[in-house]
Formats: C-alpha cells, structure tokens, sequence
C-alpha cells in the first residue's frame, strides 16, 4: 500500500480547517509526547494526541475516523503541560466540530433509557451534548 | 455583605446536600450566600472552537443577571459551572468584540463589560475566611477520618482560571487539615474521573474511579473529599464492588460535621453509620467566636 503525504506541497485543507477553528499553529509541536504521557485516556486512544498532530501536519488519510478526540474528554492536563504553548484539547474540539459539522450531530442521550436520564446529572447530559454537537 | 450565590442545574438538581451543607456552613462562619434572583445553565463546557460564539451567551447571560442586580461578585460551589463562567469572564475581557457581538445577537439585552468576579467557594474559604479562623470554628475534630482530597480537573485547569497549584494542589488537603483530618496523598488527584463520558463511555470512567479508590484505599484512606458534583457522581456510583464502596463525600459536608453541625442539616443521614470510627467524641476544641463580618 503507499500513502501520499504533503510534506511542503499541496494543499491541507484539514489542517487548515483544524487551525482555523483551534487557533492554534500545529507546527509548533516538537514531538515530545508529555501529552500523550500526561493523558488519562491514553489506553483507549488509537492514535496518541502528538501522532494525531503528525498525521493532521503530514496530511495522513483517515484522521477524522479516529476515536482519540472522542476520547478526550477535555481536561486540560495536555494543554496545561505543553513546552510549547499548543492547546490540544482546542484541537481535539476542531476535530470534533468539522466531523459534527460535516456529519451531523449524534448526542449521545438519545440512545439513554428514560432512567438513566433521570439518574444522570445535569452536568454529564449538557456537556456530553454539547460536544457532540456543532 | 452577602456574597451572590450561582448554584447551576446540578447542585439544584443531583447535588442538593453540597448546597444544603455549603449554606449551613458559611451560616456557622457568619457569612451568608443569597442565591441569584435569576440565573441559568453556564452550558457546563467553555466552548473550545473559535468561531462558536454562540455558546458563550449562556454564562454571558448570568454575567448580564448580576450586573442588574447590582453585583460583581459571584461565588459557585460547582467546580464546572465556575471553570465554565471563569473562561467566559476571560473572553469577555480579552475579546470585547465578541460581548458586543452578543449583544447585537440579543437585541440589546445582554450588556456586559467584563466586570464580574467568579470565585468558587473554596476561593472565600481559603482567602477570605482563613483555615485559621476554620480550625478555630471546629467543635468535633476529625481525628480518625483518613481523606483522600480528590481535585479532578476543573478546580485547576486551565492555570490561568484554576485556584490552585494545576499540579500540586493544597487547598482541599489544608482545609482538612484544619478540620484535624488526617490527609493522603496520591499522584492521582489531579487526574481527570472521566466526567461527562458516564453517559456514553462508562468503562472509561470505570477505569479512573478503580484506579483513584484503589490509591486511595492503597495509601490508608477511610474516605475521598471532593468539590465537584460530577466527579462526585463517578466516584460514588461507578465503584465496582457495592458491597463495599469507598465513602465520597463534599468538603462542606466534611466541615459541618466538624463543626458539630447536625448531620441532616449536611445532607447526610447518619454521619455515625457513614463513619463509625472516624469522628472523635473524646476531644472537642475550646468553644471560639466564630467569624463575624467585623473580623474578617
């Protein structure tokens, strides 16, 4: 199998939609991996947030198939701890947007039983809608 | 001066004996929290994508609520509601193009400039009231609880709105302290419980709450201490073994109970029961003042 990537030609059009909506300039990361070693969620990713950073940069197929930024739940630990300043879980939720956007929302409640919505805080319900939803 | 008082859907709704004990509690240290006379959902989540603007009108709203009641100050015992109203009041202040967006949006309604303070209770605690003047106010010290103080994420991150050291926090560890708790430590108390993926993704949420008990139980806990309804949630639904649950309990719970304040007046049914061994009978500290609006 051979895979294409862009390194200094062609247009990422992922890449650029991801830095639009993050804010953030991914050339900045420098491969450390402290935030895939400060992640909670890590063991349940399939692809650790600095490889997710590498495949957006280097234009890598089937990014937006990836679990990791479902995953991330956004607490900040990665962001916090950056040395370079980037804020992964904007990036995680730029992710999430362009799929939500692009897909179509799917909260997560609808599939609930009447009584775990009613056991459930408010707080898990409005947030878990909320990211998934654009 | 009553300090104004942000509750949110949760507290309201799934965590009523946090709010019952916090108003018990400031009650007891002389300072009273009135309640907002409107308010609404802060949305829970700060919006993290740039051009969602929408999604700040939420907190914005309460922002505008507060102003016309005549206030600055807003205080919240709900670690999600005050990350998420503490990074609106930031955009609000580094972005005054975007409140004046809002306020195009809302007809004129929501007019705010950036002017509100957001403090979470544990902010007044730690700053205002003083653990001294805590310890001093404690009737029934703690001495056999051994307490896990649990931070998770939204009390400390991002840093530039978390109240505490993001990676060394001491605040709930000090105020237990000062209730003559004994605390245990663990490199997990910072880690995220999972939060809203209970709904959806429990087994992610099952695996922090196994790790967090098992270090707490592990360094000698008999409790974990915490501020957050939904961490509150996870840790005290999701452990595996019904049988034998790890007790989960609010600091403002912690502190009435210390200050020998009647057990259902915190929400709990029988602090005996919950802890058999751990609240001292043999020791009461000498009665002190309790604060007043002079003092402080």
């Amino acid at each position: 199998m051979t895979t294409s990537i862009r390194i200094g030609g062609g247009r990422n059009e992922l890449l650029q939609k991801v830095e639009a909506l993050s804010g953030q300039h991914l050339a900045n990361c420098y491969q450390c991996g402290t935030c895939a070693a400060g992640c909670p969620f890590h063991q349940a990713m399939d692809l650790l947030p600095d490889a997710l950073i590498q495949h957006l940069r280097l234009g890598l197929p089937g990014i937006l198939e990836r679990q990791t930024f479902w995953i991330c739940a956004g607490c900040d630990t990665c962001s916090d701890r950056c040395p370079r300043g980037l804020d992964i879980a904007r990036i995680m939720e730029a992710l999430r947007q362009i799929c939500l956007r692009e897909g179509g929302d799917h909260p997560a409640l609808t599939q609930l039983e009447r009584a775990d919505l009613g056991a459930l805080p408010p707080i898990a319900l409005v947030a878990s809608m909320r990211r998934n939803s654009g | 001066m009553p300090i104004a008082y942000y509750p949110g859907c949760t507290i309201k709704v799934s965590a009523p004996e946090h709010e019952i004990a916090a108003l018990a509690v400031m009650h007891a240290l002389g300072l009273d929290l009135h309640e907002m006379r409107e308010w609404n959902c802060c949305g829970v989540v700060h919006s993290l994508a740039t051009d969602n603007l929408i999604r700040h009108m939420a907190p914005v709203r309460v922002f505008a609520r507060l102003q016309q009641q005549g206030e600055r100050e807003v205080v919240t015992l709900c670690d999600m509601c005050f990350n998420t109203l503490a990074r609106a009041n930031q955009v609000a202040r580094r972005q005054p193009e975007q409140m004046d967006a809002l306020k195009a949006t809302s007809g004129d309604e929501l007019n705010y400039d950036g002017s509100a303070e957001v403090l979470h209770l544990l902010q007044i605690l730690r700053d205002r009231v003083g653990m001294a003047v805590i310890k001093a106010r404690v009737r029934q010290p703690l001495h056999n609880l051994r307490v896990y103080p649990y931070y998770g994420c939204k009390l400390l991150r991002p840093t530039d709105v978390g109240l505490d050291d993001a990676e060394v926090p001491t605040v709930l560890g000090d105020l237990m302290a000062a209730l003559g708790a004994t605390v245990v430590e663990g490199n997990l108390q910072t880690r995220c419980c999972g939060a809203y993926h209970v709904v959806n993704r429990e087994s992610l949420v099952a695996e922090r709450v196994a790790a967090t008990t098992a270090q707490a139980r592990a360094n000698g806990a008999n409790a974990i201490v915490l501020s957050c309804p939904l961490c509150h949630f996870n840790l005290a639904t999701r452990q595996s073994d019904p049988d034998h649950v790890l007790p989960v309990l609010y600091y403002t719970q912690l502190m009435g109970l210390a200050f020998g304040l009647p057990p259902a007046t915190l929400g709990l049914p029988d602090a005996t029961a919950l802890f058999p061994e751990a609240l001292s009978t043999a020791h009461h500290a000498q009665a002190v003042p309790i604060c007043t609006k002079g003092e402080r």
